[in-house]
């Protein structure tokens, strides 16, 4: 959920965006992270551990921990947390490790 | 004990709070700030330089409740919020506290808010009798509560965003 | 193609510029570099009025002060700060290597800053791993900076100023406070901090912990139980908690990576909360022309960590012979503020910490350069 008043910050969220989370569109805004919007919509988990399958979501939001790998634009382990989000994106939750794009 | 709970004892408050024959005379600032850390923007923004910290910032404040005419300042840049106005001078069964804000949304004045002790405890709804914005920059805002003159050293907060018209 | 730069910072948050102002100031040209979108580092986060005194912008909010810096700082042309780049590595040629989007930078600086700041500590118990268990700071960047609502309802873990910082902000963002545990018998952070939210009604439970997660994939809800006071569980006091996030705010650790590269002797100091670079007064480690400054030296407030990075910048500036004068004046100036900061009671730690650093014996040094060969 969105906080639309707050006390001490005003937030700035530039254009509203269109993408896609395992193909459903989602709406977000162009100065957030992909982290955000998620949140923003209550998705929170993101993906899952490569070996035993658990359930993953944020720890730190600022691309130190790596637990917010998701697979974004067919690009796999990105940090989702310090990435922007753009129009059109395609962002997928991630099973295993990840296959570089050739 | 304060170190444990966060709320400061009897005592605690004993060792800062202005004497009786002051607090009937009017408006007064109560620094509620019982721990050495390095801050000092009470005593550096006191426009009648009634509170003191000296050369060591890490100092308590300690307020000249002669010289502090209850204007307010400090509580609005105490960066604790610990600051607190008490006017136990209108000649009534009221008294006024004036302590800071940063919730929304606020209250008007004249409407009525639920008053919170130092735990967050009920106290009962007392009406807000003024609302001092802080300017875009200080965003801390002021408000003033009418409170019996006995829950003057008790009320310390209010609860926000359900406020009453009477 | 190497760069040549006069003084190269490795982050953009409050220790790094304030090195860079405090150079430039002095007639040096700086080049910083900063992985975020946006320079000043967790400050932007910060939207609590800091400590100090006026001379550290006390009173003022963290992202103000952010703000207000980077204004300062972009009307100085001496300062060049590239965001989107990542630092790499350090090599023993002196040549710092950085990635900005696919292509890889290298520099070779005069005098190196290191300004990387902290990472959040991490805290064992079951069902850590899944989603809704939210560093503190993760939770102030969603709430704080994306205006997203973190949570409904939170169970924080830790009472040192984070802790309570970011449960006052919860509060103010609209999110209810289940309780604040704490391992410890006592408050760890400001009791200021702690009195403000106790009056808001949040309970502060010392000696008391997380024991486990409860939900199905994710967080639903916690186990609490109170310790002793060897932090040992006491049976039967388990209970459990309504929320839909758990916040820890267990402290942070000194991101020291590039020290660590650059073959800078190494100490660990509990009181600085881990390792950290073996560093004099002026901040400089023991590899001649590399100065660390701010969290990465030990985890202390973001006012010491800004003062902190401008002796590192006078201190460059200095020796690489700006105003040489005026630049230890000020230096020397920046060392007596940072004693006053510590001065009181919450800097003995501090101050207990940077002697061990200081003392002789106890260094680690791995130079990792042999690896390469």
């Amino acid at each position: 959920m969105r906080i639309t008043e707050h006390p001490v910050r005003q937030f700035e969220r530039g254009d509203l965006v269109h993408f896609f989370y395992n193909g459903q569109k989602l709406e977000g805004y162009s100065n957030e992270t992909i982290a955000a919007a998620l949140h923003a919509t209550g998705v929170r988990r993101l993906g899952h551990s490569p070996e035993l399958h658990r359930p993953r979501g944020l720890f730190c939001a600022i691309g130190n921990c790596s637990s917010c790998f998701m697979t974004v634009n067919g690009q796999p382990n990105v940090r989702i947390c310090v990435t922007k989000l753009e129009n059109g994106m395609c962002v997928e939750e991630q099973r295993g490790k990840g296959v570089v794009p050739t | 004990m304060l170190i444990s709970t966060g709320i400061p004892t009897k005592e605690d408050l004993g060792r800062v709070m202005p004497p009786v024959q002051r607090l009937a005379k009017g408006p007064v600032a109560m620094a509620e700030c019982f721990q050495k850390i390095p801050c000092n923007p009470c005593a550096a923004s006191c426009p009648v330089n009634a509170i003191h910290i000296g050369e060591d910032i890490n100092e308590c404040p300690t307020i000249d409740f002669d010289l502090c005419t209850g204007c307010g300042t400090c509580l609005t840049k105490c960066p604790g919020l610990a600051i607190f106005i008490i006017d136990e001078s209108r000649g009534d069964t009221t008294a006024l506290v004036r302590l800071p804000f940063e919730y929304l949304p606020l209250p008007e004045a004249g409407q009525y808010a639920m008053c919170l002790d130092r735990a967050g405890k009920e106290l009962g709804w007392f009406k807000v009798a003024r609302v001092i914005r802080g300017n875009s920059r200080n965003l801390t805002h002021t408000i003033c509560v009418e409170v019996p003159r006995e829950l003057s050293m008790e009320v310390r907060n209010i609860r926000e965003g359900s406020y009453r018209n009477g | 193609m190497i760069q040549d730069a006069e003084i190269l910072v490795v982050g953009g948050g409050p220790a790094g510029l304030c090195a860079a102002q405090a150079a430039a100031e002095t007639g040096a040209k700086v080049l910083v570099l900063e992985r975020d979108y946006a320079p000043g580092g967790q400050l932007v986060k910060q939207t609590h009025k800091f400590f100090g005194s006026e001379k550290q912008r006390a009173g003022e909010r963290g992202f103000q002060i952010g703000e207000d810096l980077l204004k300062e700082i972009g009307t100085n042309t001496r300062i060049r700060i590239m965001t989107e780049t990542t630092v790499l590595g350090c090599y023993e040629d002196g040549v710092i290597t950085a990635l900005r989007g696919n292509k890889h930078l290298k520099f070779r600086p005069k005098r190196l800053i290191i300004t990387t700041g902290a990472a959040e500590k991490f805290l064992a118990f079951p069902g850590n791993d899944l989603p809704g268990v939210y560093g503190a700071g993760a939770v102030q960047t969603l709430m704080n900076v994306a205006g997203v609502k973190p949570a409904e309802r939170v169970l924080m873990v830790g009472s040192g100023n984070i802790g309570l910082i970011v449960s006052y902000q919860l509060k103010q963002a609209g999110v209810e406070i289940a309780a604040i545990v704490e391992a410890a018998p006592r408050i760890g952070g400001y009791l200021v901090h702690a009195s403000k939210i106790r009056r808001a009604g949040i309970p502060i439970m010392t000696g008391w912990t997380v024991k486990q997660v409860l939900g199905d994939g994710q967080v639903e809800g916690a186990v609490i139980c109170q310790l002793d006071d060897k932090f040992q569980r006491i049976p039967e006091t388990e209970r459990k908690v309504e929320c839909d996030v758990i916040c820890l705010a267990v402290g942070l650790t000194p991101l020291t990576e590039l020290c660590w590269q650059a073959g800078c002797e190494m100490k660990f100091v509990r009181e600085l909360s881990g390792h950290v670079p073996v560093v004099n007064d002026n901040l400089e480690t023991t590899r001649s022309g590399i100065y660390a400054a701010g969290d990465v030296t030990g985890i202390e407030e973001a006012s010491s960590a800004m003062v902190e990075g401008r002796v590192a910048g006078y201190a460059a500036a200095e020796s690489l012979g700006h105003s040489p004068e005026i630049a230890a004046q000020r230096r020397e100036e920046a060392i007596g503020d940072l004693r006053q900061l510590r001065a009181g009671p919450t800097g003995g730690k501090i101050n207990a910490g940077i002697e061990k650093m200081k003392r002789e014996g106890g260094a680690v040094h791995v130079n990792l350069y042999r690896y390469s060969h």
